[in-house]
This record gives structure tokens, sequence and C-alpha cells, in this order.
């Protein structure tokens, strides 16, 4: 019943080529959702279609009861409550660490500029990277940008967070300060969709795993099924190549 | 002692480290002595500084009187030498708002209020009619006046078109999108003087009986037009060097289109394109000259009309130089500025 995001039927094109084919996919308050695949099999297409940044031909996407349409006003309220972080970081190259964090809320929100900066101090504080509050990021190493990202995201108080591969570009020492952050976020009951490769991440924290291959949901179980007897040949290949 | 020796280690690094760049050194030095003792003689040694035309035409040098004769006229055009103070105050203000304006912490919105302010006042200086200022007719102003004021209010106004011209060129409206696309391939289409000459001629056929638009007017619409279509591929040539993830995260985070564009794309794109866009408003300011075709007296065609006075036949070459030299002093400042702009914002680390 209280499912945040309801994912029907979802299919979803790029000109002819077939990115998502009929996916089906329900996130309850609080869960936990991994998702992984191999390259190029439709994962980050999948999760952008939660907060719209892809838009999808058929079937139906819903977050919070509220169906997915091109309604503006629609699209801006769910972004609110749906926080997403990237690969890349995406952070704005021209703002400090405390810009990038009270952009969202000042304008977005439409806080003032105290309450904005409280908030930013806060999960600045989180994120242990309050030392660094005004400096650009540029100045910052990876590690340091992804934590700063996430904090961005959590200054909106989303409801749902959406992780694209966060530690891929990361290199290897950097992994755990922020998997430690997104551990965190968990525990305190955060609704999250991972998309990673971290299989530690994923046995600590995941409800269930969910496992794509050409644009289809090849898979979906729990982690302790899905790692020990997965059901079909492509995840038992992908988790060989992956764990070895 | 040190210093010679530092001179010629220098000298030898960067003149003379090859075969090739010795011969090209030694050449450059001959050329530039063969130039710069030429000059000397002529604006020195042989020039008249003191003296009428005749004494003028008598010498080999410059006639430098001919630029203290005509200096008035080539700067303030028929403006009548009773109000001369006028512009002259007009140019003081403008320049001064203009250093104002130059630095970083005067970027706020009182800023432009104070600008708004001085268009009033500039208006009312150069025109009179109030403040028991005699009236000056627009047909007497001229000279630098008039060419500042052709450029400054042109980049003031086509720099924001430019602008939403390049956020049209690349919206997802499609109406928009071909009214833009359209507008600034027409545009560069055609020469300046063919718009300068359709905003003098065509354009007051259009208007109803009675009504007349200034000249000057009409010349800085055409100016307008014709600037913010190049001004908008300068700012779309920026929006295209911002990567995507930029404009995703923005929208992932609630922002809506307008915000996204104001607070993270544009404030990127229009630091990138600071050279082409300093470049635009260089060539801007010297293509204000091309106004001498309808007939309005701006820098260059004030040169031009001393030059034709019979008493002083044939100073061509004083004349440009001198006008030469203002262009250069403008352009020169802002190309200067331009790279003091990009220095400080490299600095800050534009750029992940
Ligand atoms: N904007 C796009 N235009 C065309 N094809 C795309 C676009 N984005 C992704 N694709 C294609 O869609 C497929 C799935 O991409 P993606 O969802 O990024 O996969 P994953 O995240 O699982 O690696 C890939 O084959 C990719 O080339
Ligand atoms: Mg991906």
């Amino acid at each position: 019943m209280n499912q945040v995001i309801e994912i029907k039927n979802l299919s979803k094109w790029f000109d002819d080529f077939q990115v998502l084919k009929d996916i089906n996919l329900n996130v309850k308050k609080g869960e936990k959702i991994v998702i992984c695949g191999p390259s190029g099999s439709g994962k980050s297409t999948l999760i952008r279609c939660v907060n719209r940044l892809e838009v999808h031909q058929e079937g139906s996407v819903r977050v919070n009861g509220i169906e997915l349409t091109d309604n503006v006003e629609v699209i801006e309220s769910t972004r609110k409550v749906v926080g997403m972080v990237f690969q890349h970081f995406n952070l704005f190259p021209h703002l400090t660490i405390l810009e990038n964090l009270t952009l969202a809320p000042m304008w977005a929100k439409k806080l003032n500029k105290n309450e904005a900066l409280e908030i930013a101090n806060k999960y600045l504080d989180i994120v242990q990277i309050a030392d660094q509050a005004h400096k650009y990021p540029g100045q910052l190493s990876g590690g340091q940008k992804q934590r700063v990202a996430i904090a961005r995201s959590l200054c909106l108080k989303p409801e749902i967070m959406l992780f694209d591969e966060p530690t891929s570009a990361l290199d290897p020492e950097m992994v755990k300060e922020v998997l430690d952050v997104m551990t965190k976020l968990a525990e305190e009951g955060m609704t999250m969709i991972c998309v990673t490769h971290e299989m530690g991440f994923a046995k600590q924290v995941a409800d269930r795993m969910v496992f794509m291959d050409e644009g289809k949901i090849v898979e979906e179980s729990s982690p302790e099924e899905f790692f020990n007897n997965p059901k079909s040949e492509r995840t038992k290949k992908f988790l060989n190549q992956i764990l070895h | 002692m040190f210093k010679s020796k530092a001179l010629r280690t220098w000298c030898h690094k960067n003149l003379f480290n090859s075969k090739m760049n010795s011969f090209l050194s030694v050449v450059i030095v001959v050329i530039l002595f063969k130039f710069l003792s030429y000059f000397y003689a002529w604006f020195v040694t042989n020039a008249v500084w003191i003296g009428d035309a005749a004494a003028c035409r008598e010498a080999s040098g410059a006639c430098v009187v001919f630029i203290k004769e005509k200096y008035n006229f080539i700067l303030f055009g028929f403006y009548p030498r009773a109000e001369i103070y006028r512009p002259i105050l007009c140019i003081v203000l403008l320049l001064s708002l203009v250093i104002y304006s130059s630095y970083e912490k005067n970027w706020k919105k009182c800023t432009l209020i104070l600008w708004a302010l001085l268009f009033l006042v500039s208006t009312i200086l150069m025109g009179g009619g109030i403040f028991s200022l005699p009236i000056v007719e627009s047909d007497q102003w001229g000279g630098l006046p008039l060419t500042l004021i052709l450029s400054v209010v042109g980049i003031f106004v086509s720099y924001p078109l430019g602008i939403v011209l390049a956020l049209g060129r690349r919206s997802k409206m499609p109406i928009i999108r071909i009214f833009s696309t359209c507008y600034i391939e027409l545009i560069r289409g055609v020469p300046m003087i063919s718009l300068l000459f359709m905003s003098s001629v065509m354009f007051p056929l259009f208007l109803p009986e009675g009504v007349v638009i200034d000249k000057i007017i009409r010349a800085q619409i055409a100016i307008i037009m014709f600037v913010c279509a190049y001004m908008a591929e300068v700012v779309r040539g920026g929006l295209q060097a911002i990567p995507r993830g930029q404009y995703e995260a923005a929208e992932a985070l609630g922002l809506n289109y307008f915000q996204t564009m104001r607070l993270v794309i544009l404030p990127q794109a229009l630091k990138v394109v600071i050279p082409p866009t300093v470049n635009t408003v260089i060539g801007m300011f010297k293509d204000t000259s091309l106004v001498i075709i309808i007939a309005l007296f701006d820098l260059m065609s004030t040169m031009k009309t001393a030059l034709k006075d019979p008493e002083w036949l044939g100073f061509n070459v004083e004349g440009y130089i001198f006008i030469a030299l203002i262009y250069f002093m403008f352009c020169f400042s802002m190309g200067k500025y331009s790279r003091t702009l990009e220095k400080k914002f490299n600095r800050k680390g534009t750029l992940t």
C-alpha cells in the first residue's frame, strides 16, 4: 500500500533503440534497492525516469501516488522530494561549497538565506566537510566532491534518494568515505535506489537486489538469495565477473 | 653589473638562441630602428607645433597645429561652442561610471540604477530644454559623445537581447526556436550598412503620418539589431560548452528553467565566452563609424569633415593618426579589461 515509487510496464526508446523493456518495480517507504547489471543495460535510464530527467514512452511512473506527466509543476514538485546523486558529482563549479548547498533551498523552496545556511551547515557537518565550506568544488578531492553532492541533495529534505554509480568515478581510497555516508543515510531510514557495483555495500544495506540486462529486469530478489543462489545464468555470470 | 649580465642572458635565451632566431631579431631591430627614427623626424624634428597652415605646408613633418586647431570640432562636431562643457561633462560622467562598473564588487542592482540615471542626465545635458539649458537639436550632436552613446547604449541593450536570442535558439519550443534562428541568420546574412539604410530610409515609411523618430535613435536601433545577432551566437557558443550534467543537476534539484539558466548555466557560459564577447564589443565600437552613411557625425565623420576645410587641406595623415589613437585607447582598454576578467575567473576555478 505504502509504495512511494510505482513503476508499471515502463518502456522507453532512444529513437528506435529500446532501452527499457516493460519494467515493473515498486519501492516501499524506507526500502533500499540496489540495481546492478552490465554497462549499457539501462540502469541509469531507469532511475532517471523516476525524477523525469528522462521521458518514457509507455507505462507509468508514480511517485508518492502522483503520476509523472509533462506537467511542469508535477515534475518540479517531484524533484523536490526525489534527490539524485550522479556519477560525476555535477557540482556547480562557479559556486562555493556552501553556495552549492544553499542554492536549491533558497530558489526551489524559497527559504530565506539564514534558514538555507542553517540547513546547509547541518548537512555539511553530517558529511564531515564543514571545514571546506568556502572552497570551490575544483579545490576538493573526488570523495569530498561526492559527499558535497550528497549533502546538496539532502538540503531539500528529500523522501527518496537516487544514486547513479556514486563511487565509480572515485579513486579506490575514496570509495569508503562515500559509502559510509550512504550507509548512515540508509540506517536513518531513507528510501533509496542505488545503482552500484559495490557488492559489500549492497549486502550490508540492500533490502532487495535488482539485476538488469538489455533493458529488462532479469532478477529481483533478497540479497541472501541473490548472492548465494541466483536464479538466472546471466546473473551468475555477472556476479562471477564482478566478485572475482 | 649584475643587471647587464641578466640582460645578456635574457637576450641570449630569447633573441639569439638559434640562427634563424638571431637573423629575425636583427632584421626586426633594423626595421624598428628605421621606423622609429623616421617617425621621430616626422613627429618631432620636422613637425610644426606652432604656426599656421602655410608653415605646415612648407615643413616636411607633422602638422600638429592642424590637430590643435581642429580637435574641438573632431571631438564634438557641430555642438555649439558656448555649450561645449555639456558633452565634456557627459563623457566624464560616462567614463567614470564605466570604470566604476568594471569592478566586480560593484556588480549589483544599484549600479544599474546609476546607469539609468546617467542615461537620463546625459539626455538632458546633451539635448537641453529644461533647467534653462538651451536646446541643442540632436543633428548637432557629434564626435566622441555620439560614438560613445551609440556604443554604450548598443552594448547595454544588445547583450541581454543576445542572451535571450541564444536561449531562444536552443529552446524546446519550436516557434521560439525557429523565430530566433531565422532572426539570427537573417541579420548575419546582411551587412550592417544595409541595416542602417533600412532603418533610416525604410523604417520611417512604416510610421504613421507625422510621427518622426530621431535619426540617432534609428541608427541606434539598427546597431542593436545587428549586434545582438552576433552576441547571440557568441553566447550560444558558451551555452554549448557547459556539460549536460550541469543542466541535469540543476533540474534534479527542482530548479525551474529560468532559475537553472540564471543561477547555474549562464554564469558559467558567459564567463567562458568573455574573449569573443569583448571581441564583438570592440567590433561594434568601431562599426559605429558606419553611421557616416546616414549623415550622422560620429568621431570618424567629424574628422573627415575637418579634413575638407579648404584652409587646412592635405593633412590626412595627422587626422587619421589622431582618431586612430582615440579608437586604439578605447579598444586597447577593453581588451586589457577582458584579460583581467579572464584571469580573475580562472583563479576562482570556474571549471572543474
Ligand atoms: N541520450 C541518449 N541517447 C541515445 N542513447 C542513449 C542515451 N542515453 C543512453 N543511451 C543508450 O541507452 C543504453 C542504456 O544506457 P544507460 O541507462 O546509461 O545504461 P547503464 O547506466 O546501465 O550503463 C545504452 O546503450 C546507451 O548507449
Ligand atoms: Mg549508467
